[in-house]
């Protein structure tokens, strides 16, 4: 098992060459500088988040970049390097924490649905469609500003709203691999030997249906940053006390913007362009390594066409 | 001539099959499904009557579609009875909820066809043997520890400590097999349902495999159930063989009787089918014609009889069989014929509604009796011919009128019990 887990991991770098590689090797050092500093936030940003003043002096307001304050101060005396250090630590726990809802949620539902089938497949397969076909910022909207009002603008209420609209890819996933590897052998097998439905679901379909959840994860952690930052801009997520927020952040500067304050804005926009491109080199690496069909479909049409025309290609190969 | 249903196996029945039938229902097509319309069954197992004494080795044996398989999993309660009983220690399996029937599923075990999908792929040796104990109760790791080494080695995977860690991947078919007998003998059951366990293997293994289950059959005391499509494997296994066609049995009996002095018309085609290693000794083969009838909507009469080479008046000649003569028939003619005479006979497609009576031609009786005339002279000894009773005008075309056909049912003959009109039913 650990030797298939180390080997797995391995295979981007060993399975890769060439644009791929470079894709995912960026992506990894991106994302891995990111982690670094959500894990270390405490010791690596020079202040609190909401820290407004140090060892009895209060920060300039709106203080431009420079020795003190690398990035400068905003309009609430707030230091706009640790903020946006700290951001990453609030992004990093509602990205994980909706992907483990998710996981959690959206996995036993899904075997549950695919294994039984009957009416609460039917059920369960409308409803996660209607949510798929809803449009997922807007619920995510609806959400957040119903979880808000029962749980407070915390990091849980966020990541639950971010849940609910991930859920159905990842129930659709496991469903459907549930559907089909039901109908193994091996299935039967357990059924002779006496293993009961829960049984058979947990040991026998659970390791066979979850493999393609880690892509899937990687694949939504992009875009869970971006509705994340959606959803604090619009003042709907965290709020600035409660946690360092690159949304909500780049909401207050928005105003900051005329009177040609750019720090405020620059520094949580480009951390959320920098965390958003890392992890979806990685999305992009990994599916290029894992998922073969994608591979091919990548590749045809740029080599096609030259083999059609001419014989250059074989040419090359030679 | 000795007659050997081993006594003490009819004494002792521990598996007693009466009048079983497993149904599926057809789903039929979207609007089928939508307005509910009956879109029909197909009788996998249609009234089959067996016992299975104890320590005795059964052989299912018959076609793709016989519906053996069927019956092997409906004797674990796999599938659902649609009607009769299966009793096994008095009770009744295909009444039991699903609670008891996962209890009696340690009495009675399945080996399944392809040991390269009947294991768990996540799963290792140890896991996938120790498992059966664990969904029955056994929590202790160290307890099935003990138990699957002692499996592993009754099966003859030694050393086991090779083993136990290794990944189904990581194992050959043969070995794979053993896994999965080991899986199934460790609760230690009374019966195993032996789904062609060595059809997916290798010739040099199956021998192995065979002879391994024979010993298993010694030490641990197991009766088997031995579903195959292979009689020379069956010939080397059991005890008694029941032949299925169709979801029936058509022909049961201890091997010997069957082997020597085969009744059923199918027994004498599928011995006739077992291939002959010696090319110098090779007999020429009258194989079957056709393929085995769609079981939606089984032939009238004995559901051999399209097939049958000894078929006579009685067996339950139908529209369809009409049909497939001429379609025969045109086979061997050149276009033009064909196309004169399939203007003559007109569309065919309504044939397919079975009927002991059926109308063709549509451009004179005179020209469609010519036809069916020509057919005759041609195949004279096709026994279709035997079931029409009479060719009747009918306006434009003709009446062909069969003869009242006679699903035969199971009735003994000499040791054996034989499903077949040709022997006369005795009391």
């Amino acid at each position: 098992m650990m030797r298939g887990l180390l080997g797995g991991l391995a295979k981007p770098f060993t399975q890769t060459a060439g644009l791929a590689r470079w894709m995912l090797v960026a992506g990894l050092v991106l994302t891995a500088a990111f982690v670094v500093m959500a894990v270390f936030a405490p010791w690596v940003a020079p202040y609190g988040f909401a820290q407004s003043a140090a060892d009895g002096a209060r920060f300039p307001k709106a203080g431009p970049p420079g020795a003190d304050h690398w990035f400068g101060t905003d309009r609430l005396f707030f230091d706009v390097l640790s903020r946006t250090i700290w951001g990453a630590r609030t992004a990093l726990e509602v990205v994980v924490l909706s992907i483990l809802f998710c996981v959690a949620i959206g996995v036993p539902l899904g075997l549950i649905s695919g294994y039984h089938g009957g009416w609460l497949d039917r059920i369960l397969v409308l409803v996660m469609d209607a949510v798929f076909a809803f449009p997922s910022f807007l619920l995510a909207i609806v959400f957040s500003f119903l979880l808000t009002n029962l749980l407070g603008g915390s990091v849980i209420a966020v990541a639950l709203s971010l849940t609910a609209i991930y859920i159905p890819q990842y129930f659709r996933v496991v469903r459907n691999t549930t559907v089909s590897a039901k109908e193994a052998t091996y299935v039967e097998a357990a059924r002779a030997m006496g293993a009961s439905d829960g049984v058979i679901m947990r040991r026998y379909l659970f390791g066979n249906v979850v493999q393609s959840v880690p892509v899937l994860g990687t694949l939504n952690a992009a875009d869970a940053i971006l509705t994340l930052a959606g959803l604090g801009f619009l003042g709907l997520g965290i709020q600035s006390t409660d946690a360092a927020e690159w949304g909500h952040d780049l909401n207050r500067a928005l105003a900051d913007a005329g009177s040609g304050i750019w720090w405020t804005g620059l520094f949580p926009g480009l951390a959320i362009v920098l965390l958003v491109t890392g992890l979806t080199l990685v999305g992009e690496g990994l599916n290029e390594t894992l998922n073969p069909t994608l591979r091919r479909r990548r590749l045809l049409p740029v080599v096609m066409p030259a083999r059609a025309e001419t014989t250059i290609t074989g040419e090359e190969q030679q | 001539m000795p007659t050997k249903p081993e006594p003490q196996a009819w004494q002792d029945p521990l598996i007693d099959v009466r009048d079983l039938s497993v149904h599926f229902e057809l789903r039929g097509g979207i609007l089928a499904r939508l307005f509910g319309s009956d879109t029909g069954t197909v009788k996998a197992v249609d009234g089959v009557t067996l016992t299975v004494g104890r320590g005795e080795v059964v052989g299912l044996v018959g076609e793709s579609g016989s519906g053996k398989s069927t019956l092997g999993r409906a004797l674990l309660g796999l599938v659902p009875a649609t009607d009769g009983s299966i009793l096994f220690h008095g009770d009744d399996v295909a009444e039991m909820s699903r609670r008891r029937l996962r209890a009696i599923r340690r009495d009675i075990q399945m080996v399944f066809q392809d040991p390269n999908a009947a294991l768990n792929p996540a799963m290792t040796v140890e896991e996938a043997t120790g498992d059966a104990l664990r969904v029955h109760g056994m929590k202790s790791a160290a307890e099935r520890r003990a138990r699957v080494v002692e499996a592993l080695e009754k099966v003859g995977l030694s050393p086991v400590e090779l083993f136990l860690s290794k990944y189904p991947r990581d194992l050959s078919g043969g070995q794979k097999q053993r896994v999965v007998l080991a899986r199934a003998i460790i609760l230690d059951p009374e019966v195993l349902v032996a789904d062609e366990p060595i059809s997916m293997l290798d010739m040099s293994v199956r021998a192995k495999i065979l002879q391994l289950m024979l010993d298993l059959k010694q030490e641990l005391g197991l009766t088997y159930v031995y579903i195959t499509h292979d009689l020379a494997s069956a010939k080397y296994f059991c005890d008694r063989i029941a032949i299925m066609y169709l979801g029936r049995v058509v022909e049961i009996g201890p091997t010997d009787e069957i082997f020597a002095n085969p009744r059923h018309p199918y027994t004498r085609a599928l011995l006739k089918a077992i291939p002959e290693p010696d090319p110098e000794r090779a007999l020429p083969r009258d194989l079957l014609r056709g393929e085995i009838p769609d079981a939606a909507s089984p032939p009238l009469g004995c559901s051999f009889h399209p097939r049958c080479p000894e078929a006579f008046e009685k067996c339950g000649w139908e529209s369809r069989d009409l049909r497939a003569v001429i379609e025969e028939h045109w086979t061997r003619q050149p276009a033009d014929v064909y196309g004169a005479e399939s203007d003559t006979v007109g569309d065919l497609a309504h044939l397919d509604t079975p009927a002991t009576v059926a109308r063709i031609g549509g451009k004179g009786a005179e020209s469609a009796r010519e036809i069916l005339h020509r057919m005759r002279s041609e195949r004279p000894d096709e026994p279709f011919w035997r079931g029409v009773d009479r060719v009747d005008d009918d306006g434009p075309g003709i009446r062909v009128v069969f003869h009242p056909g006679e699903d035969p049912a199971l009735r003994s003959s000499d040791g054996v019990e034989v499903a077949c009109l040709l022997y006369p039913e005795s009391s």
